[in-house]
């Protein structure tokens, strides 16, 4: 499973951190880092989370 | 009749009404689902009409709220009635009235018809006079936007900032006139809605408070007192209302809003609730148990997490297992998007008694600033501070006091 972020789209307000903090994080320079870009199976659910808290349609999941 | 027979009817086919359609199979709902919307476009997403929409940065294609687009339909076998609308209800018989006098049955209904921009009166049929709700509103405004038009925005809320705040960037010459005394103070309190709105004069954008606006004509705005400030275009952004007309002869429970219990599920003009029906979104009106508030809310987030909810509810109603439910308490969260910054809250502002800036600071235009209550913490305000606000968030969901939330902070 691959996290596929389009950083075109993203506007950094950090609710995919909120859902999957293990996930995502915005730092304070504005951006958004994706901290694992292969989670395992187990993470999918949360990982579901982050895409439909997301409100720009920026992750998909690979 | 097993649950995977029944025949639900999503009323709305924007946010709220595709989250509950997305979360009916995800959860594995394998009956017949209906989506009826009034707009002929597949379902888009709002935000960006005032926003990278309006200034040209995306197009309507990229808006959509399904990229994939018409294999939506096909994909969660679901059929679209768009272009149509609902004219009644009638609970008894468990039918649809739309337009056409088409009549359609169902044995669940899921009330998702959110709301639409409330327009000034006398206004409608002025060229020069645009709301900002739907795509063609959108697409409207955005054709008069050219460099140099005079643009006069009438409500300083968060959609008119936003559209002013966007007309700015395409070279338009922008005025904010906002009746009440101090702007956003509904959503944000006296201190940090006067705080917000300094973002206009920053950019060189007037913003005028406490005026009335007597009419609009096609030279521009009158206020009170017969001031006339001249206009190409004028913007009316002065809130929504809720779109419950259709039920308005119905057993459904109206008032500012379709009236449910803490699980979504709407409420019958008599004692209790309506059998297999839920609403959900911008529409919807509930008691939140987390805050112990009667809340109906307009943003995204609110719309997309409550749909999810709503059809959680309705399947285990149909299956007759409604033991495990959860009440729908979520901490309700939004964003706005102006000029250079990012305004963001977490919970609520209503009743607060003090608010302090805890992060960043006023001069710097970057802050969180708390809200509390008592002695709880409520609200958090973040301006161009979002890693930080977000720490606030589970806070706000374990219901956290005054001194965890200061405690929390300091760290
Ligand atoms: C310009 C703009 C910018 C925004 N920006 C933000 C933002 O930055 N952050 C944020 O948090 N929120 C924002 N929002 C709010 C957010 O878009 C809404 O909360 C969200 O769209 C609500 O979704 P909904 O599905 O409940 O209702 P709606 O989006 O209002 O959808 C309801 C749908 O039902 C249809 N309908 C109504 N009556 C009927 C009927 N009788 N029969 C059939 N169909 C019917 C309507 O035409 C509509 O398509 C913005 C809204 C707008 C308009
Ligand atoms: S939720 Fe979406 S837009 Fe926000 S930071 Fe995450 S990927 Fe970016």
């Amino acid at each position: 499973m691959k996290i596929v972020v389009d950083f075109d789209r993203c506007q950094s307000n950090a609710l995919c951190m909120s859902a999957a903090p293990e996930l995502f994080e915005v730092r304070d320079d504005g951006f958004l880092y994706v901290l694992q870009e292969e989670p395992g199976e187990d993470q999918r659910a949360v990982l579901e989370a982050a895409v439909r808290a997301c409100p720009t349609q920026a992750i998909s999941i690979g | 009749m097993s649950v995977g027979d029944s025949h639900v009817v999503v009323v709305g086919a924007s946010l709220a009404g595709t989250r509950a359609v997305e979360a009916l199979r995800h959860q594995g709902f394998d009956g017949r689902i209906t989506l009826i919307g009034d707009e002929a476009h597949q379902p888009y997403d709002r935000p960006p009409l005032s926003k990278t929409l309006l200034s040209g940065k995306r197009t309507a294609d990229q808006v959509r709220l399904h990229p994939d687009g018409d294999d939506y339909a096909s994909v969660l076998d679901v059929t679209m009635m768009l272009g149509r609308r609902a004219c009644s209800l009638d609970v008894d018989a468990a039918e649809i009235t739309l337009d056409r006098d088409e009549r359609v049955g169902f044995d669940a209904l899921v009330i998702a018809t959110g709301s639409r921009a409330r327009h000034l009166n006398h206004t409608d049929h002025l060229p020069n006079v645009y709301v900002v709700r739907t795509l063609d509103d959108c697409l409207r405004l955005q054709a008069a936007l050219v460099a140099g038009a005079r643009v006069v925005v009438v409500g300083a809320g968060f959609i008119g900032a936003e559209v002013a705040a966007t007309a700015h960037s395409l070279g338009c010459h922008v005025t904010v006139l906002e009746a009440a005394p101090v702007p956003l103070e509904r959503q944000l309190g006296a201190t940090m809605g006067t705080y917000c709105a300094t973002v206009h004069a920053r950019h060189g954008v007037p913003l005028r408070v406490g005026v009335q606006v007597d009419e609009i004509d096609a030279n521009g705005v009158i206020l009170a007192g017969r001031e006339r400030i001249q206009a190409d275009v004028v913007v009316v952004g002065v809130g929504a209302v809720p779109n419950t007309e259709w039920l308005q002869d119905s057993d459904v429970a109206v008032g500012d809003g379709v009236l449910c219990d803490a699980f979504c599920r709407v409420r019958g003009s008599g004692a209790g609730t309506l059998k297999g029906i839920v609403a959900a979104g911008d529409v919807a009106r509930w008691t939140n148990t987390l805050f112990g508030e009667e809340m109906r809310i307009e943003h995204w987030t609110n719309a997309a997490e409550m749909a999810e909810h709503a059809a959680t509810t309705l399947l285990a109603d149909l299956n007759g297992d409604s033991s495990s439910l959860m009440p729908f308490a979520p901490v309700p969260y939004f964003w706005s998007d102006q000029y250079d910054i990012k305004i963001q809250f977490l919970g609520r502002s209503t009743g607060h008694q003090e608010v302090v800036v805890v992060d960043g600071s006023m001069e710097s235009g970057k802050l969180v600033a708390l809200y509390r209550r008592d002695n709880q913490l409520i609200g958090a305000l973040g301006i161009s501070r979002v890693r930080q606000l977000m720490s606030y968030r589970n806070l706000l969901a374990t219901g956290a006091s005054w001194e965890e939330a200061l405690t929390h902070a300091a760290q």
